[in-house]
C-alpha cells in the first residue's frame, strides 16, 4: 500500500467558470462584502476576488454541503448548537432572497443601491440575530458570509481570492513558505519577505 | 448476507496513533494483525508534500483531514432537558480520518499526566475530603498508576523524538524543567527546541513573578532523530502550519512518520483501507467477540472474524461501536445505571492576548505546534485548593503555533466587528500579538455523558450518538482562577494593552476549542464503574480491548496523546506478557 506512483492530491484549482450566484446575487455579496473588507490603502474584499471566490467555493462541494450532515429534521437550534441551516448555497440563495424582499416591502431600495451606513446598519443586525429571515436563520447567514470572506480575502490565492497576495501583503504574511529556520532569532525584529502562493508565485 | 472472511488473529479498528502502535507491538510478539481503517491510505511525500501542505481553506476550512460527517456525526444539547441537533459542521474539536488518524493533524505538545492525577478521587478526598467532591462529581482513580505507566511513556517519548527538558530525573528536580512532573526514567530524546521572541517574553514575565518556565515538550523535532524502529525524523523548519495540518517535512512526530515505516513492511501485519466498521459481533453466550462486520467502499458487507478485537478508534466512534453492538449497559444519568457513555468530559481553555507597538515584531508565521514556554504552577494538586471552592487545574502557556491569516488575526477589544475600522486594527494588530492561554481539566459530572439519540441516524441507517455536556460550576470556577494567573502574566509581558479571554459558557459546539474529548468507555477497578480494566480489556468481553482517551475516567489539564498512548503500550505488554499465554480477563471481577 505504501507509495505508488502518481499519487499526491495537488489542490483543485479555482475555475472562474463554475459559478454559482444569478447576477443579483452576484452584486448583493459585492456590495456586502466590500462593506464587510472596504478599500481603504489596500483593497476591498471584492477587489481581491472575495466575490469569485465564494461564487466558485458555492458551486462546488462545500455549497452542496457534500462532507457535512444534511439529513433532516431541521429545526431553529439554540446558540450552542451550531449550524442548523440547509447547506452553505441554498443558505446564501435564501438569505439573500429573503433580505431583498423584506427591502422591497417595506419600499426602500435594493441592497446594493443603500447608503454604506444603511448597508453596515443592515448587516449588524444580521450578525446580532435581531432580524429574522423568512426561510433561513439571519445569523447563520451573516457568520457565514463573514468566515467566507475572510477564507477569500487571507486564504491562498489557489482559490480565487487574495489576488496577488496583497492580503498577506497588507499584514506582512510571507505565505506557503515552509522553512523559516535563518529567522528563527529573529529578536522581535519584522521579518519581511515576499509572500509565495502553493500555486507559486505567479498567480493567474 | 455479509460475505465471510478467513479468521485473523487480531483485528484492530481505526488506524491513528494507538491502532499503530497495537499492530507494531503485537506483530513485533509474533502475532497475526488486520488493520482496519474506514478512511484512504495517506502518506507523507505524497498527500503532505511541503508544496501543497501549507493551504488553510482545503486543510482547515475544507477540512480536508478532518471526518466526513455525512456519514456519521453526534448529536448535541448542553442539557437532558433540551432537543439534541445533529452537529452539521465540524467545530469545537475536530476528530481525523484516513491512515494516521487525529495524530496527522495534531501540534505535537506532548505530556504526562501528574501522578496524582491518577488517583483523582482519593488523592483529592485525602488532601481536602470528602466535600471537595461536589455532589454532581462523578470523578474515580484510573486504576492504573503513575509508576506502572512511566516506561511507557518514556517509550512513546523516544518513538516520537520528543522535544523537551526533564524536570524531575529519578526523583532529583533539575534545572530548566517542570519541577511539578512525575519522575521520569530518563531525559527527554531530543534537545529543547530554540525559542523565538514571544514565548521568550512569557519566560522572562513568568520568572519575575516567581513562576518556573519551562519549554513546552514537543512533537516537533528541534533536531534530526533517529527512533527506536529505526525510523528517521528530520529537523522542524518553524513553518507554523502544524495543527489541522500534516507536516511535509517528517519533522512532526505521528503514526505515519513514525511507526509505519517499520511497521509495513512486517509480514504478519495486514492493513485494509477503506472498511467502515459497523458493529463487533459477539457469541451467542455473549462472552467473547467473535469479529467485527465491515462495509467495503462498493458498500458490500463482510464479516471479519478474529480471535481478538480491539477498537482503536477516536472516543466518539469506539463508544458508538459499543453501543451499536449491545455491548455492555448505555448509561442512564437519571439512575445512575449502566457504564458506556459515563463520564464523557472535555478540556477548559481561556487565555489573554498582549498587544505590543510596532518597536516589537511577533512574526507569528515563525511557528511550530509545541513551541513555547509552560508553567505548572497551578496544575492538577500543584497547588493548595483549600478554600477555592475546586479541584483540578492546568497549565499556562505561550505557544507560538502559527500566523495562519484566516485563523489568526487578533484585534484588541473595542474594535468594530467588520468594515474599515476592523481592517486598521488587523493590519496594525497581526504581527505584534501574542497569545497566553489556560489549558484547564473537566472533571466527570453525572450529567455529562453520551448515549443514542431517538430521531436522527447516519449514512449506514444507525442512531446517532448523542452529546450532553456542558461546563460545570468546579471546572468554570478552576478556569476563571487560571485566566487571573493568565491575565497577571500578561500584563507583565511588557505590551501596550491586554485583551483577557474567560471561558464562554454555556459550552458552544461551533467555535474550535480542543480536540480532547474524553470518556465514555472509563477503565476502572471494577464492572460497577468502569468498561474496561487497567489493561483496557473489556470487562464484558475479554477478547475486546479499547484504546485512546475514551478510557480516562476524567481529563485532567494537560494533552492527551502522550498518556493515550502510555495506555496503548501499558496494554499491548499485559497482552503479549499474560493474555497470550492464558487468554481470559486480566483482572478477576
Amino acid at each position: 500500500m505504501p507509495w505508488q506512483p502518481g499519487e499526491a492530491v495537488p489542490p483543485t484549482a479555482f475555475d472562474p467558470d463554475v459559478t454559482f450566484f444569478t447576477e443579483e446575487e452576484r452584486a448583493f455579496v459585492t456590495a456586502a462584502v466590500d462593506r464587510l473588507i472596504p478599500a481603504d490603502d489596500y483593497p476591498s474584499a471584492s477587489e481581491l476576488g472575495v466575490v469569485d471566490f465564494i461564487d466558485h467555493q458555492l458551486a462546488g462541494a462545500y455549497g452542496r454541503g457534500d462532507i457535512y450532515y444534511m439529513k433532516g429534521p431541521f429545526r431553529d437550534g439554540l446558540p450552542t448548537q451550531g449550524y442548523q441551516a440547509q447547506a452553505p448555497a441554498l443558505l446564501y440563495r435564501q438569505a439573500i432572497a429573503d433580505i431583498r424582499a423584506g427591502l422591497a416591502r417595506n419600499d426602500l431600495a435594493d441592497f446594493t443601491e443603500l447608503e454604506p451606513e444603511e448597508q453596515d446598519r443592515l448587516l449588524m443586525g444580521l450578525s446580532e440575530g435581531e432580524d429574522e429571515l423568512e426561510h433561513t436563520d439571519a445569523k447563520t447567514f451573516f457568520d457565514t458570509l463573514w468566515q467566507n470572506t475572510l477564507e477569500g480575502y487571507f486564504g491562498d490565492p489557489v482559490h480565487g481570492g487574495n489576488r496577488d497576495m496583497e492580503a498577506w501583503k497588507m499584514i506582512g504574511f510571507p505565505g506557503a513558505r515552509y522553512d523559516y529556520r535563518p529567522w528563527i532569532n529573529h529578536g522581535g525584529n519584522p521579518v519581511k519577505l515576499e509572500p509565495v502562493s502553493v500555486g507559486g508565485r505567479m498567480v493567474p | 448476507m455479509s460475505r465471510i472472511l478467513p479468521e485473523r488473529e487480531v483485528v484492530i479498528v481505526g488506524f491513528g496513533w494507538t491502532g499503530a502502535i497495537m499492530a507494531e507491538q503485537l506483530t513485533e510478539a509474533g502475532m497475526d494483525v488486520l488493520a482496519l481503517e474506514r478512511g484512504v491510505w495517506r502518506d507523507t511525500s505524497t498527500d503532505y508534500a511541503v508544496n501543497n501542505a501549507q493551504d488553510e481553506v482545503r486543510y482547515r476550512y475544507r477540512d480536508e483531514l478532518f471526518e466526513d460527517l455525512s456519514r456519521e456525526t453526534l448529536t448535541f444539547r448542553n442539557t437532558s432537558d433540551q432537543q439534541a441537533l445533529p452537529m452539521r459542521m465540524l467545530g469545537s474539536f475536530l476528530p481525523g480520518t484516513n491512515v494516521g488518524g487525529s495524530g496527522v493533524h495534531w501540534n505535537g505538545q506532548t505530556w504526562r499526566f501528574l501522578p496524582s492525577d491518577f488517583q483523582a478521587r482519593s488523592h483529592n478526598v485525602e488532601r481536602y475530603g470528602e466535600d471537595a467532591i461536589q455532589d454532581d462529581m462523578t470523578i474515580q482513580d484510573w486504576g492504573v498508576t503513575y509508576d506502572e505507566l512511566e516506561p511507557h511513556y518514556d517509550y512513546f517519548e523516544k518513538i516520537c523524538g520528543i522535544s523537551g527538558k526533564a524536570g524531575n530525573l529519578n526523583g532529583e528536580i533539575q534545572d530548566g524543567g517542570n519541577p511539578f512532573e512525575g519522575w521520569r526514567s530518563s531525559e527527554y530524546p531530543n534537545p529543547p527546541m530554540e525559542m523565538v521572541a514571544a514565548p521568550l517574553k512569557f519566560r522572562d514575565a513568568a520568572r519575575e513573578l516567581g513562576y518556573n518556565p519551562f519549554p513546552g515538550p514537543s512533537a516537533n523535532m528541534s533536531q534530526g532523530y533517529t527512533n527506536p524502529l529505526g525510523v528517521q525524523l528530520a529537523p522542524c523548519t518553524y513553518c507554523g502550519f502544524c495543527e489541522k495540518y500534516a507536516c511535509g517535512n517528517y519533522s512532526k512526530a505521528t503514526a505515519t512518520t513514525t511507526i509505519l515505516p517499520a511497521l509495513m513492511r512486517r509480514e504478519n501485519f495486514t492493513l485494509r483501507t477503506g472498511a467502515m466498521v459497523l458493529r463487533v459481533e459477539k457469541d451467542s453466550s455473549n462472552s467473547r467477540a467473535t469479529g467485527v462486520t465491515y462495509l467495503n467502499t462498493e458498500g458490500e458487507e463482510f464479516f471479519q472474524p478474529a480471535q481478538m478485537v480491539i477498537l482503536a478508534g477516536y472516543i466518539t466512534h469506539n463508544v458508538n461501536l459499543l453501543m451499536q453492538s449491545g455491548i455492555g449497559e448505555i448509561y442512564n444519568p437519571e439512575t445512575g445505571e449502566g457504564q458506556v457513555g459515563r463520564n464523557y468530559a472535555y478540556q477548559i481553555m481561556s487565555g489573554a492576548s498582549v498587544f505590543y507597538d510596532d518597536d516589537f515584531a511577533v512574526n507569528p508565521f515563525v511557528g511550530a505546534g509545541a513551541l513555547g514556554q509552560v508553567i505548572d504552577e497551578f496544575n492538577g494538586d500543584n497547588f493548595d485548593h483549600t478554600g477555592l471552592g475546586f479541584i483540578g487545574g492546568g497549565y499556562i502557556a505561550q505557544w507560538q503555533t502559527n500566523g495562519r491569516p484566516i485563523e489568526s488575526h487578533p484585534v484588541p477589544e473595542g474594535t468594530p466587528k467588520f468594515g474599515a475600522g476592523w481592517k486598521k486594527a488587523v493590519r496594525e494588530s497581526y504581527n505584534h500579538t501574542v497569545g497566553v492561554g489556560a489549558h484547564g481539566a473537566v472533571m466527570s459530572f453525572r450529567g455529562n455523558y453520551l448515549d443514542l439519540d431517538p430521531t436522527y441516524t447516519d449514512a449506514y441507517g444507525r442512531p446517532l450518538m448523542r452529546l450532553t455536556f456542558d461546563f460545570k460550576q468546579n471546572d468554570i470556577r478552576m478556569s476563571n482562577y487560571l485566566t487571573g494567573k493568565v491575565a497577571e502574566i500578561a500584563n507583565a509581558m511588557g505590551g501596550r494593552e491586554v485583551s483577557v479571554s474567560p471561558v464562554k459558557t454555556p459550552y458552544d459546539i461551533a467555535p474550535y476549542q480542543t480536540t480532547h474529548n474524553t470518556g465514555g468507555h472509563i477503565m476502572g477497578d471494577n464492572p460497577g464503574n468502569s468498561v474496561t480494566n487497567k489493561y483496557n480489556q473489556s470487562w464484558d468481553l475479554p477478547n475486546l480491548f479499547l484504546t485512546g482517551a475514551g478510557n480516562f475516567p476524567q481529563n485532567p489539564g494537560y494533552n492527551p496523546t502522550g498518556t493515550v498512548a502510555a495506555l496503548a503500550y501499558h496494554s499491548a505488554k499485559a497482552i503479549r506478557e499474560q493474555y497470550l499465554r492464558n487468554p481470559g480477563p486480566l483482572v478477576q471481577a
